[in-house]
Protein backbone atom coordinates (compact mmCIF):
# COMPACT_ATOMS: atom_id res chain seq x y z
CA UNK A 1 0.00 0.00 0.00
CA UNK A 2 1.04 3.29 -0.55
CA UNK A 3 2.33 5.82 2.06
CA UNK A 4 -0.81 7.86 2.74
CA UNK A 5 -2.67 4.59 2.80
CA UNK A 6 -0.61 2.72 4.84
CA UNK A 7 -1.08 6.07 7.54
CA UNK A 8 -4.46 5.80 7.14
CA UNK A 9 -4.63 2.00 8.02
CA UNK A 10 -2.44 2.74 11.04
CA UNK A 11 -4.93 5.48 12.41
CA UNK A 12 -7.69 2.80 11.36
CA UNK A 13 -6.50 0.81 13.96
CA UNK A 14 -8.13 3.16 16.89
CA UNK A 15 -4.89 3.29 18.89
CA UNK A 16 -5.31 7.03 19.38
CA UNK A 17 -2.84 7.43 16.42
CA UNK A 18 -2.43 10.95 14.35
CA UNK A 19 -0.39 11.79 11.74
CA UNK A 20 3.11 13.16 12.03
CA UNK A 21 3.30 16.04 9.90
CA UNK A 22 6.23 16.99 8.34
CA UNK A 23 8.73 13.68 7.77
CA UNK A 24 9.38 12.82 4.25
CA UNK A 25 8.13 9.41 4.82
CA UNK A 26 4.81 7.52 6.13
CA UNK A 27 5.01 8.57 9.70
CA UNK A 28 2.48 8.50 12.44
CA UNK A 29 2.32 9.58 16.47
CA UNK A 30 0.85 7.41 19.27
CA UNK A 31 0.64 8.72 22.34
CA UNK A 32 2.98 7.44 24.89
CA UNK A 33 0.87 5.05 26.98
CA UNK A 34 -0.37 3.36 24.17
CA UNK A 35 2.78 2.70 22.65
CA UNK A 36 3.15 -1.05 23.65
CA UNK A 37 -0.16 -1.60 22.39
CA UNK A 38 0.51 -0.05 19.34
CA UNK A 39 3.61 -1.89 18.47
CA UNK A 40 2.27 -5.08 19.44
CA UNK A 41 -0.29 -4.57 16.75
CA UNK A 42 2.12 -3.47 14.23
CA UNK A 43 4.34 -5.92 14.59
CA UNK A 44 1.40 -8.79 14.27
CA UNK A 45 -1.62 -7.22 12.00
CA UNK A 46 -1.16 -9.24 8.59
CA UNK A 47 -1.96 -5.93 6.54
CA UNK A 48 1.01 -4.40 8.19
CA UNK A 49 3.79 -7.21 9.27
CA UNK A 50 6.39 -4.68 10.39
CA UNK A 51 8.45 -7.49 11.33
CA UNK A 52 12.31 -5.49 11.38
CA UNK A 53 12.59 -2.10 13.65
CA UNK A 54 15.62 -0.66 11.37
CA UNK A 55 16.39 2.18 13.85
CA UNK A 56 15.14 3.23 17.17
CA UNK A 57 16.21 6.96 18.62
CA UNK A 58 15.32 9.99 20.32
CA UNK A 59 15.37 13.74 19.74
CA UNK A 60 15.40 16.44 22.74
CA UNK A 61 12.87 19.26 22.02
CA UNK A 62 14.31 21.38 24.52
CA UNK A 63 12.40 24.34 24.22
CA UNK A 64 9.10 21.97 24.28
CA UNK A 65 10.25 20.06 27.22
CA UNK A 66 9.87 16.35 25.88
CA UNK A 67 11.93 13.44 23.88
CA UNK A 68 10.50 12.58 21.01
CA UNK A 69 10.84 8.84 20.43
CA UNK A 70 10.98 7.79 16.91
CA UNK A 71 10.70 4.34 15.78
CA UNK A 72 11.67 3.06 12.13
CA UNK A 73 9.97 0.32 11.29
CA UNK A 74 10.20 -1.89 8.23
CA UNK A 75 8.10 -4.87 6.59
CA UNK A 76 10.09 -7.45 4.66
CA UNK A 77 6.91 -9.28 3.90
CA UNK A 78 5.40 -6.20 2.25
CA UNK A 79 7.98 -3.96 1.52
CA UNK A 80 6.92 -1.16 3.34
CA UNK A 81 8.27 1.89 5.91
CA UNK A 82 6.93 3.64 9.04
CA UNK A 83 8.14 5.72 11.49
CA UNK A 84 6.36 5.98 14.40
CA UNK A 85 6.86 8.54 16.93
CA UNK A 86 5.87 9.20 20.78
CA UNK A 87 6.62 11.81 22.97
CA UNK A 88 7.36 11.90 26.72
CA UNK A 89 8.21 14.69 29.16
CA UNK A 90 11.72 15.17 29.61
CA UNK A 91 10.88 15.69 33.46
CA UNK A 92 9.78 11.55 33.81
CA UNK A 93 11.20 9.99 30.50
CA UNK A 94 9.87 6.68 30.94
CA UNK A 95 8.54 4.46 28.15
CA UNK A 96 7.80 0.67 27.99
CA UNK A 97 9.69 -1.46 26.07
CA UNK A 98 9.95 -3.41 23.18
CA UNK A 99 12.29 -5.32 23.04
CA UNK A 100 9.99 -8.30 23.69
CA UNK A 101 8.52 -7.48 19.89
CA UNK A 102 12.17 -7.10 18.39
CA UNK A 103 15.39 -7.90 19.11
CA UNK A 104 17.29 -5.02 17.96
CA UNK A 105 15.22 -2.93 20.44
CA UNK A 106 17.39 -4.41 23.21
CA UNK A 107 20.69 -2.79 22.51
CA UNK A 108 18.95 0.48 20.52
CA UNK A 109 17.00 1.02 23.83
CA UNK A 110 20.10 0.73 25.75
CA UNK A 111 21.67 3.48 23.50
CA UNK A 112 19.06 5.35 23.79
CA UNK A 113 19.27 5.36 27.08
CA UNK A 114 22.82 5.68 27.06
CA UNK A 115 22.63 9.14 25.20
CA UNK A 116 19.47 10.74 26.37
CA UNK A 117 18.58 8.90 29.84
CA UNK A 118 14.84 7.52 28.22
CA UNK A 119 13.91 4.88 30.77
CA UNK A 120 12.51 1.72 29.03
CA UNK A 121 9.83 0.16 31.73
CA UNK A 122 10.43 -3.52 31.69
CA UNK A 123 13.51 -3.90 29.73
CA UNK A 124 15.11 -6.92 31.30
CA UNK A 125 18.79 -5.31 30.97
CA UNK A 126 18.82 -1.95 30.77
CA UNK A 127 22.86 -0.88 31.37
CA UNK A 128 24.76 1.70 29.95
CA UNK A 129 25.83 1.19 26.39
CA UNK A 130 28.83 3.13 25.09
CA UNK A 131 29.72 5.20 28.15
CA UNK A 132 30.81 4.20 31.38
CA UNK A 133 28.25 2.76 34.17
CA UNK A 134 29.53 5.99 36.33
CA UNK A 135 29.35 8.48 33.83
CA UNK A 136 27.11 11.26 35.13
CA UNK A 137 24.57 12.98 33.00
CA UNK A 138 23.03 12.23 28.72
CA UNK A 139 25.57 13.75 26.27
CA UNK A 140 23.16 13.86 23.83
CA UNK A 141 20.66 16.00 25.89
CA UNK A 142 21.02 19.33 24.34
CA UNK A 143 21.65 20.68 27.91
CA UNK A 144 24.52 18.39 28.38
CA UNK A 145 27.52 20.26 29.20
CA UNK A 146 30.68 18.88 30.48
CA UNK A 147 34.37 20.79 31.39
CA UNK A 148 36.14 19.20 28.57
CA UNK A 149 33.50 20.55 25.95
CA UNK A 150 34.37 23.48 24.05
CA UNK A 151 32.03 26.23 22.58
CA UNK A 152 31.34 26.64 19.36
CA UNK A 153 32.87 30.11 18.36
CA UNK A 154 30.14 32.35 16.92
CA UNK B 1 6.44 1.87 37.13
CA UNK B 2 9.57 1.66 38.70
CA UNK B 3 12.53 0.71 36.29
CA UNK B 4 15.90 -1.17 37.20
CA UNK B 5 18.87 0.31 35.94
CA UNK B 6 21.62 -2.36 35.99
CA UNK B 7 26.06 -2.28 35.39
CA UNK B 8 28.11 -4.83 33.95
CA UNK B 9 29.21 -5.99 37.28
CA UNK B 10 25.72 -6.97 38.43
CA UNK B 11 26.06 -9.88 35.75
CA UNK B 12 29.41 -11.04 36.10
CA UNK B 13 29.27 -10.44 39.65
CA UNK B 14 26.23 -11.45 41.03
CA UNK B 15 26.04 -10.26 44.92
CA UNK B 16 24.66 -13.51 46.08
CA UNK B 17 25.42 -15.93 43.70
CA UNK B 18 24.12 -19.33 44.82
CA UNK B 19 27.47 -21.72 44.77
CA UNK B 20 26.44 -24.85 42.66
CA UNK B 21 26.80 -28.04 44.54
CA UNK B 22 28.67 -29.74 41.52
CA UNK B 23 32.64 -29.17 41.14
CA UNK B 24 32.25 -27.37 38.12
CA UNK B 25 31.57 -23.85 37.65
CA UNK B 26 30.83 -21.15 35.03
CA UNK B 27 33.18 -18.21 34.79
CA UNK B 28 33.43 -15.17 33.11
CA UNK B 29 36.51 -14.68 30.99
CA UNK B 30 36.92 -11.13 28.30
CA UNK B 31 37.81 -11.32 24.95
CA UNK B 32 39.37 -8.01 24.10
CA UNK B 33 39.11 -5.08 23.75
CA UNK B 34 42.75 -6.03 22.54
CA UNK B 35 42.69 -9.01 20.47
CA UNK B 36 43.58 -10.10 16.95
CA UNK B 37 39.84 -10.93 16.34
CA UNK B 38 38.86 -7.40 17.24
CA UNK B 39 39.82 -5.64 14.08
CA UNK B 40 39.61 -2.90 16.31
CA UNK B 41 38.75 -2.15 19.97
CA UNK B 42 35.76 -4.60 20.94
CA UNK B 43 35.05 -6.13 24.53
CA UNK B 44 33.32 -9.67 24.70
CA UNK B 45 32.89 -11.10 27.81
CA UNK B 46 32.64 -14.90 27.67
CA UNK B 47 30.12 -16.97 30.05
CA UNK B 48 32.14 -20.16 29.73
CA UNK B 49 31.38 -24.05 30.88
CA UNK B 50 35.06 -25.47 30.37
CA UNK B 51 35.63 -24.59 26.94
CA UNK B 52 32.00 -24.23 25.44
CA UNK B 53 30.18 -20.95 25.17
CA UNK B 54 27.18 -20.45 27.58
CA UNK B 55 26.65 -16.64 26.69
CA UNK B 56 28.33 -13.49 25.08
CA UNK B 57 27.69 -10.12 26.38
CA UNK B 58 29.08 -7.82 24.15
CA UNK B 59 30.66 -4.10 25.30
CA UNK B 60 30.94 -1.57 22.90
CA UNK B 61 32.28 1.80 23.66
CA UNK B 62 36.13 2.13 23.30
CA UNK B 63 35.74 4.20 20.02
CA UNK B 64 32.87 6.10 21.27
CA UNK B 65 33.72 9.76 19.85
CA UNK B 66 30.29 11.11 20.02
CA UNK B 67 29.65 11.89 16.40
CA UNK B 68 26.01 12.31 16.16
CA UNK B 69 27.05 15.24 19.18
CA UNK B 70 29.67 16.82 17.09
CA UNK B 71 27.38 16.75 14.17
CA UNK B 72 25.00 18.96 15.74
CA UNK B 73 27.40 21.46 15.45
CA UNK B 74 28.65 20.96 11.82
CA UNK B 75 27.35 21.43 8.39
CA UNK B 76 26.25 18.85 5.93
CA UNK B 77 29.95 19.23 4.20
CA UNK B 78 31.89 18.81 7.73
CA UNK B 79 29.63 15.78 8.39
CA UNK B 80 30.76 13.97 5.35
CA UNK B 81 33.99 13.93 7.01
CA UNK B 82 32.61 12.22 10.23
CA UNK B 83 31.12 9.44 7.77
CA UNK B 84 34.33 8.35 6.66
CA UNK B 85 35.35 7.68 10.41
CA UNK B 86 32.52 5.16 11.08
CA UNK B 87 32.55 2.11 8.48
CA UNK B 88 35.93 2.94 7.04
CA UNK B 89 36.37 0.01 4.66
CA UNK B 90 32.85 1.54 2.94
CA UNK B 91 33.90 5.59 3.53
CA UNK B 92 32.45 6.53 -0.19
CA UNK B 93 28.95 4.48 0.47
CA UNK B 94 28.90 6.22 4.09
CA UNK B 95 29.72 9.86 1.97
CA UNK B 96 27.24 9.03 -0.68
CA UNK B 97 24.44 8.27 2.24
CA UNK B 98 24.73 11.89 3.53
CA UNK B 99 25.07 13.62 0.26
CA UNK B 100 21.74 11.47 -1.33
CA UNK B 101 20.04 12.68 2.11
CA UNK B 102 20.85 15.90 1.76
CA UNK B 103 20.32 16.40 -1.88
CA UNK B 104 16.84 15.31 -1.90
CA UNK B 105 16.34 17.46 1.61
CA UNK B 106 17.85 20.56 -0.37
CA UNK B 107 16.52 19.58 -3.69
CA UNK B 108 19.88 19.50 -5.37
CA UNK B 109 20.32 17.56 -8.64
CA UNK B 110 22.79 15.95 -9.59
CA UNK B 111 23.67 14.50 -13.32
CA UNK B 112 24.25 10.97 -15.31
CA UNK B 113 27.77 11.77 -14.77
CA UNK B 114 28.30 12.11 -11.11
CA UNK B 115 25.91 8.89 -10.50
CA UNK B 116 27.98 6.73 -12.54
CA UNK B 117 31.38 7.77 -10.50
CA UNK B 118 29.32 7.07 -7.63
CA UNK B 119 27.64 3.62 -8.38
CA UNK B 120 31.64 2.51 -9.90
CA UNK B 121 33.35 3.76 -6.32
CA UNK B 122 31.12 2.56 -4.20
CA UNK B 123 31.18 -1.03 -5.90
CA UNK B 124 35.09 -0.57 -6.32
CA UNK B 125 35.15 -0.06 -2.85
CA UNK B 126 32.98 -2.87 -1.86
CA UNK B 127 35.07 -5.20 -3.82
CA UNK B 128 37.92 -3.72 -1.86
CA UNK B 129 36.25 -4.13 1.41
CA UNK B 130 35.01 -7.74 0.75
CA UNK B 131 39.06 -8.71 -0.87
CA UNK B 132 40.19 -6.99 2.59
CA UNK B 133 37.33 -9.36 5.03
CA UNK B 134 38.92 -12.40 2.74
CA UNK B 135 42.25 -11.96 4.09
CA UNK B 136 41.65 -11.19 7.42
CA UNK B 137 38.99 -14.26 7.37
CA UNK B 138 41.52 -16.14 6.30
CA UNK B 139 44.46 -15.10 9.11
CA UNK B 140 41.57 -14.84 11.88
CA UNK B 141 41.04 -18.97 10.85
CA UNK B 142 44.93 -19.46 10.76
CA UNK B 143 45.78 -19.04 6.89
CA UNK B 144 48.33 -16.02 7.15
CA UNK B 145 48.71 -16.04 3.20
CA UNK B 146 45.14 -15.35 2.79
CA UNK B 147 46.00 -12.38 4.79
CA UNK B 148 48.83 -10.96 2.28
CA UNK B 149 46.87 -12.57 -0.58
CA UNK B 150 43.94 -10.00 0.50
CA UNK B 151 45.88 -6.76 1.24
CA UNK B 152 47.90 -7.13 -2.09
CA UNK B 153 44.49 -6.75 -3.72
CA UNK B 154 43.34 -4.36 -1.32
CA UNK B 155 46.11 -2.20 -2.56
CA UNK B 156 45.77 -1.96 -6.60
CA UNK B 157 42.16 -0.45 -5.71
CA UNK B 158 43.72 1.68 -3.33
CA UNK B 159 46.06 2.97 -5.71
CA UNK B 160 43.16 4.04 -8.20
CA UNK B 161 41.09 5.55 -5.11
CA UNK B 162 44.00 7.55 -4.45
CA UNK B 163 44.98 8.63 -7.98
CA UNK B 164 41.69 10.59 -7.95
CA UNK B 165 40.90 10.88 -4.44
CA UNK B 166 43.89 11.40 -2.93
CA UNK B 167 43.04 9.83 -0.10
CA UNK B 168 43.40 5.86 0.65
CA UNK B 169 40.85 5.77 3.68
CA UNK B 170 39.41 8.67 4.15
CA UNK B 171 37.69 9.83 1.24
CA UNK B 172 35.60 12.63 2.02
CA UNK B 173 35.02 12.38 -1.62
CA UNK B 174 31.17 12.07 -2.33
CA UNK B 175 29.61 15.77 -1.76
CA UNK B 176 26.08 17.06 -1.78
CA UNK B 177 25.76 18.24 -5.28
CA UNK B 178 28.48 15.97 -6.86
CA UNK B 179 31.90 14.93 -6.07
CA UNK B 180 35.32 16.43 -4.62
CA UNK B 181 37.13 16.12 -7.48
CA UNK B 182 37.12 14.48 -11.65
CA UNK B 183 38.36 11.10 -12.04
CA UNK B 184 41.61 11.00 -13.11
CA UNK B 185 42.69 10.48 -16.88
CA UNK B 186 43.75 7.09 -15.74
CA UNK B 187 41.05 5.98 -14.10
CA UNK B 188 38.92 3.90 -16.84
CA UNK B 189 42.38 2.42 -17.81
CA UNK B 190 43.25 1.16 -14.43
CA UNK B 191 39.90 0.16 -13.72
CA UNK B 192 39.63 -2.19 -17.05
CA UNK B 193 43.85 -3.30 -16.05
CA UNK B 194 41.75 -4.52 -12.43
CA UNK B 195 38.79 -6.17 -13.75
CA UNK B 196 41.24 -8.43 -16.02
CA UNK B 197 43.61 -9.25 -13.30
CA UNK B 198 40.95 -9.89 -10.11
CA UNK B 199 38.68 -12.27 -12.14
CA UNK B 200 41.26 -14.82 -11.92
CA UNK B 201 42.54 -13.64 -8.27
CA UNK B 202 39.29 -14.50 -7.49
CA UNK B 203 39.26 -17.61 -8.84
CA UNK B 204 42.29 -18.28 -7.36
CA UNK B 205 41.18 -17.74 -3.77
CA UNK B 206 38.69 -19.94 -4.32
CA UNK B 207 41.06 -22.58 -4.82
CA UNK B 208 42.86 -20.94 -2.42
CA UNK B 209 40.62 -21.29 0.87
CA UNK B 210 37.45 -21.92 -0.10
CA UNK B 211 38.01 -25.20 -0.89
CA UNK B 212 40.52 -26.18 2.15
CA UNK B 213 38.92 -29.09 4.54
CA UNK B 214 39.70 -27.20 7.22
CA UNK B 215 38.43 -23.89 6.61
CA UNK B 216 35.37 -26.03 5.24
CA UNK B 217 34.69 -27.71 8.84
CA UNK B 218 35.03 -24.39 10.75
CA UNK B 219 32.27 -22.68 8.72
CA UNK B 220 29.93 -24.98 7.73
CA UNK B 221 26.98 -25.72 9.91
CA UNK B 222 28.40 -23.03 12.57
CA UNK B 223 26.79 -20.10 14.06
CA UNK B 224 23.01 -20.80 12.30
CA UNK B 225 21.13 -17.61 12.35
CA UNK B 226 17.36 -18.55 11.11
CA UNK B 227 16.15 -15.40 8.75
CA UNK B 228 13.56 -14.58 11.30
CA UNK B 229 16.12 -14.42 14.19
CA UNK B 230 17.74 -12.44 11.76
CA UNK B 231 15.23 -9.93 11.02
CA UNK B 232 14.37 -9.34 14.33
CA UNK B 233 18.00 -8.61 15.38
CA UNK B 234 18.01 -5.77 12.42
CA UNK B 235 20.96 -7.56 10.52
CA UNK B 236 21.08 -6.07 7.34
CA UNK B 237 23.77 -6.83 4.44
CA UNK B 238 25.54 -9.78 3.74
CA UNK B 239 24.81 -11.26 6.98
CA UNK B 240 20.90 -10.86 6.27
CA UNK B 241 21.69 -12.26 2.68
CA UNK B 242 23.05 -15.00 3.91
CA UNK B 243 20.02 -16.22 5.80
CA UNK B 244 18.15 -15.94 2.78
CA UNK B 245 16.65 -12.82 2.53
CA UNK B 246 17.13 -10.99 -0.25
CA UNK B 247 17.19 -7.64 1.60
CA UNK B 248 19.41 -5.47 -0.99
CA UNK B 249 18.39 -1.38 -1.32
CA UNK B 250 20.50 -1.55 -4.41
CA UNK B 251 17.21 -3.88 -5.90
CA UNK B 252 14.72 -2.55 -4.01
CA UNK B 253 15.44 0.85 -4.02
CA UNK B 254 17.71 1.72 -6.99
CA UNK B 255 19.67 4.63 -6.37
CA UNK B 256 22.73 5.89 -8.47
CA UNK B 257 22.99 3.66 -11.40
CA UNK B 258 21.62 0.18 -9.85
CA UNK B 259 18.36 0.66 -11.63
CA UNK B 260 20.45 -0.07 -15.31
CA UNK B 261 23.15 -2.36 -14.82
CA UNK B 262 22.53 -6.42 -14.27
CA UNK B 263 23.28 -8.02 -11.02
CA UNK B 264 21.75 -10.28 -9.01
CA UNK B 265 20.98 -10.57 -5.05
CA UNK B 266 23.34 -13.45 -3.60
CA UNK B 267 21.17 -15.37 -1.17
CA UNK B 268 22.28 -18.18 1.22
CA UNK B 269 20.18 -20.65 2.08
CA UNK B 270 21.48 -21.98 5.74
CA UNK B 271 22.39 -18.95 7.43
CA UNK B 272 25.90 -20.39 8.73
CA UNK B 273 29.07 -19.12 8.63
CA UNK B 274 29.61 -20.63 5.52
CA UNK B 275 26.86 -18.88 3.48
CA UNK B 276 28.03 -15.80 4.95
CA UNK B 277 31.71 -16.32 3.63
CA UNK B 278 30.18 -17.77 0.08
CA UNK B 279 27.69 -14.51 -0.04
CA UNK B 280 30.43 -12.26 -0.15
CA UNK B 281 32.81 -14.17 -2.22
CA UNK B 282 29.71 -14.04 -4.91
CA UNK B 283 29.03 -10.20 -4.32
CA UNK B 284 32.49 -9.90 -5.20
CA UNK B 285 31.78 -11.20 -8.52
CA UNK B 286 28.54 -8.91 -8.95
CA UNK B 287 30.48 -5.88 -7.94
CA UNK B 288 33.01 -6.83 -10.54
CA UNK B 289 29.45 -7.66 -13.37
CA UNK B 290 28.60 -3.98 -12.24
CA UNK B 291 31.83 -2.16 -12.69
CA UNK B 292 32.33 -4.29 -16.23
CA UNK B 293 28.83 -2.82 -17.44
CA UNK B 294 29.57 1.26 -16.19
CA UNK B 295 33.08 1.94 -17.16
CA UNK B 296 33.00 2.08 -20.50
CA UNK B 297 29.82 4.39 -20.78
CA UNK B 298 30.46 7.55 -17.90
CA UNK B 299 28.63 10.20 -19.74
CA UNK B 300 30.14 13.44 -19.79
CA UNK B 301 28.95 16.52 -18.01
CA UNK B 302 30.69 18.52 -14.95
CA UNK B 303 31.14 16.68 -11.57
CA UNK B 304 29.76 19.27 -9.36
CA UNK B 305 26.14 20.85 -9.86
CA UNK B 306 26.70 23.46 -6.83
CA UNK B 307 29.34 25.81 -6.46
CA UNK B 308 31.25 24.33 -3.43
CA UNK B 309 31.13 26.95 -0.88
CA UNK B 310 27.59 27.77 -1.24
CA UNK B 311 25.44 26.82 2.25
CA UNK B 312 23.29 24.37 2.16
CA UNK B 313 19.76 25.05 3.93
CA UNK B 314 17.40 21.79 5.33
CA UNK B 315 13.55 22.74 5.25
CA UNK B 316 12.05 21.90 8.61
CA UNK B 317 11.36 18.41 9.33
CA UNK B 318 12.87 15.02 9.51
CA UNK B 319 14.51 12.69 6.77
CA UNK B 320 15.26 9.55 6.86
CA UNK B 321 17.61 8.15 4.08
CA UNK B 322 19.56 4.81 3.53
CA UNK B 323 21.40 3.46 1.56
CA UNK B 324 23.69 -0.55 0.97
CA UNK B 325 27.27 -0.47 2.24
CA UNK B 326 29.65 -2.93 2.32
CA UNK B 327 28.50 -4.22 5.08
CA UNK B 328 24.47 -3.47 5.31
CA UNK B 329 21.99 -0.52 5.68
CA UNK B 330 23.38 2.85 6.77
CA UNK B 331 20.34 4.56 7.45
CA UNK B 332 20.93 8.65 8.39
CA UNK B 333 17.75 10.24 10.49
CA UNK B 334 18.27 13.93 10.34
CA UNK B 335 16.00 16.49 11.97
CA UNK B 336 16.24 20.39 10.76
CA UNK B 337 14.74 23.03 12.38
CA UNK B 338 14.74 25.28 9.58
CA UNK B 339 16.59 27.78 11.51
CA UNK B 340 20.25 27.50 10.45
CA UNK B 341 22.33 25.03 8.34
CA UNK B 342 23.56 22.83 10.94
CA UNK B 343 21.48 20.02 11.79
CA UNK B 344 18.67 20.00 14.78
CA UNK B 345 19.98 16.13 15.32
CA UNK B 346 21.55 13.50 13.19
CA UNK B 347 21.40 9.59 13.61
CA UNK B 348 23.56 7.09 11.98
CA UNK B 349 21.53 3.68 11.87
CA UNK B 350 24.89 2.20 11.26
CA UNK B 351 25.11 -1.53 10.18
CA UNK B 352 27.48 -3.09 12.42
CA UNK B 353 26.01 -2.11 14.98
CA UNK B 354 23.12 -3.92 14.72
CA UNK B 355 24.83 -7.08 12.82
CA UNK B 356 27.26 -7.17 15.95
CA UNK B 357 24.46 -8.33 18.46
CA UNK B 358 23.80 -11.54 16.28
CA UNK B 359 26.40 -13.25 17.57
CA UNK B 360 24.34 -13.10 21.12
CA UNK B 361 22.17 -15.19 19.38
CA UNK B 362 23.94 -17.92 17.48
CA UNK B 363 27.23 -17.73 19.73
CA UNK B 364 25.88 -19.97 22.36
CA UNK B 365 26.70 -23.45 22.73
CA UNK B 366 29.33 -23.25 20.21
CA UNK B 367 33.43 -23.89 21.67
CA UNK B 368 35.72 -20.36 21.73
CA UNK B 369 37.30 -21.14 18.77
CA UNK B 370 33.85 -20.96 16.72
CA UNK B 371 33.42 -17.76 17.95
CA UNK B 372 36.43 -16.28 16.10
CA UNK B 373 34.93 -17.78 13.19
CA UNK B 374 31.61 -16.56 13.97
CA UNK B 375 32.94 -12.87 14.17
CA UNK B 376 34.97 -12.91 11.11
CA UNK B 377 31.83 -14.10 9.12
CA UNK B 378 29.94 -11.22 10.53
CA UNK B 379 32.75 -8.70 9.26
CA UNK B 380 32.34 -5.87 11.59
CA UNK B 381 33.96 -2.63 12.14
CA UNK B 382 34.21 -1.70 15.36
CA UNK B 383 34.43 2.43 14.92
CA UNK B 384 31.01 2.04 12.77
CA UNK B 385 29.67 0.43 15.73
CA UNK B 386 30.59 2.73 18.46
CA UNK B 387 30.46 5.92 16.61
Amino acid sequence: MDGEALVQAVIGLGLGAEKREKADRPAVRVPADKLATAMKRLREDEALAFDMLLDHTAIDWLAAGTFELVYNLYSTVHGHYLMVAATVPRARPVVPTVSGLWDAAHWQEREVFDLFGVEYDGHPDLRRLFLEDDWQGFPLRKDYTDEDMLRLPK
Amino acid sequence: MSVQIKTLNDIVCPPDEARSPLSTQEYFVNMGPQHPIAHGSLRLVLRLDGETVRAVIPVPGFVHRGLEKMAESLNPRQIIHLTDRMDYLSALMNNWAVSRLVERAAGIATNDRIETIRTLMAELQRLQSHVLWWGVLGMDLGAFTAFLYGFREREIISRIFEDTIGARLTMNYIQPGGLMFDIHPDFVKKVKALLAYLRPIIEEYETLLSGNVILQERLRNVGILAPEKAVSLGCTGPVLRASGVPYDLRKLEPYGMYGKVEFDVVVGTVGDCWDRYYVRMEEMRQSMRIVEQLIDSIPEGPHMTTKFAARIKIPEGTYYGHLETARGVLGIFLVSDGKSDLPYRIHFRSPNFNNLWAITAIAPGWRIADIIAIQSSLDLVIPDIDR
